[in-house]
């Protein structure tokens, strides 16, 4: 990646216009053809830079509800909870995290009793000691773009 | 919220990966079954309201070079919870911000994401924070392991 790649995947991440030509406009601020911006961004695609072109949704405008759950599972039992709580398809991120809350994972449902339901299950059934569930309060910041020109 | 057929494909639509190449939203339009005017149109409303939250690239960032990122938890008193977010979100370092419960397991109320180029990083960004607003009571949890990642989809077939 040089300095135009670099500049041409902030741009595209901060803000890709809804219109007719996304590409004109995101090579003009770039200073680049609008042909050259496209194959650098598609070669980019290409190379795994760029995981996704698309819109990210926000699923409480949509009247989803998620949370995020954090269990405390012994360590040999790590893989066997996680496959447990991974074949939710509610579930969409799971980490193992170095705390004695080892395993924190995020659920997303169409309204609370189906969240509380798969919490429930996986305190039942995941093999894990405790579970917590953490659901947002507040929302202060979202931010999933990074400058990658500094 | 009530969407006629075809906005449900758009919602559908645009969770899929658009096509690089000149008129990407005539692609999409087509998937959805409507004009692309039509399409677009639909899609900055939605952006307006708050529906679409973000268009755009989704990088995978640890090849892009933004290598490390920790979950920080801050357990910050009641009084200061607003305050101590905004600023927290202020920073550019910081990706998310949110407040949790606090419970007697877990006295932890706000939580960060943390990026930077190495965990080192991180930890100095963490420290930073911890001694400009002066919340001692914080900790780091770097991933180990990522167990699951994906898309959240929304308006699946399957959930209907």
């Amino acid at each position: 990646m040089d300095d135009t790649d670099r500049l041409l995947l902030t741009l595209i991440q901060r803000e890709f216009p809804l219109s007719e030509r996304p590409y004109a406009e995101i090579a003009e601020k770039a200073g680049v053809a609008e042909s050259e911006a496209i194959a650098r961004i598609e070669a980019m695609r290409e190379e795994g830079f760029i995981r996704r072109m698309g819109a990210s949704l926000n699923p409480r405008a949509l009247g989803y509800v998620s949370t995020l759950a954090a269990a405390r599972v012994a360590p040999g039992k790590i893989d066997s909870a996680a496959e447990y709580v991974n074949r939710f398809v509610e579930v969409t991120h799971n980490y193992e995290r170095d705390d004695a809350f080892n395993m924190w994972f995020t659920v997303i449902a169409r309204d609370e009793a189906a969240v509380a339901a798969i919490i429930d299950d996986i305190r039942n059934n995941s093999g894990a000691d405790e579970v917590i569930d953490l659901p947002a309060t507040h929302i202060f910041k979202i931010k999933v773009n990074f400058d990658l020109t500094k | 919220m009530e969407f006629a057929e075809n906005e449900i494909r758009l919602l559908r639509a645009l969770q899929e990966d658009l096509p690089v190449r000149e008129r990407p939203y005539a692609d999409l339009a087509a998937r959805a079954g409507m004009s692309e005017a039509e399409a677009l149109e639909i899609a900055r409303r939605w952006k307006e309201a708050g529906i679409v939250r973000r268009m755009g690239a989704f990088i995978r960032h640890r090849k892009a070079g933004v290598k490390a990122n920790g979950m920080v938890v801050w357990d910050v008193p009641e009084e200061r919870i607003e305050e101590a977010g905004r600023a927290m979100s202020a920073r550019d370092c910081v990706s998310h911000c949110y407040a949790r419960p606090r419970s007697d397991k877990w006295p932890f109320r706000l939580y960060t994401m943390i990026h930077g180029a190495t965990d080192d990083v991180v930890k100095e960004q963490a420290r930073l924070i911890s001694e400009e607003l002066r919340i001692e009571n914080f900790r780091i949890l770097f991933s180990l392991r990522e167990l699951k990642k994906s898309d959240t989809k929304l308006f699946m077939e399957e959930d209907r």
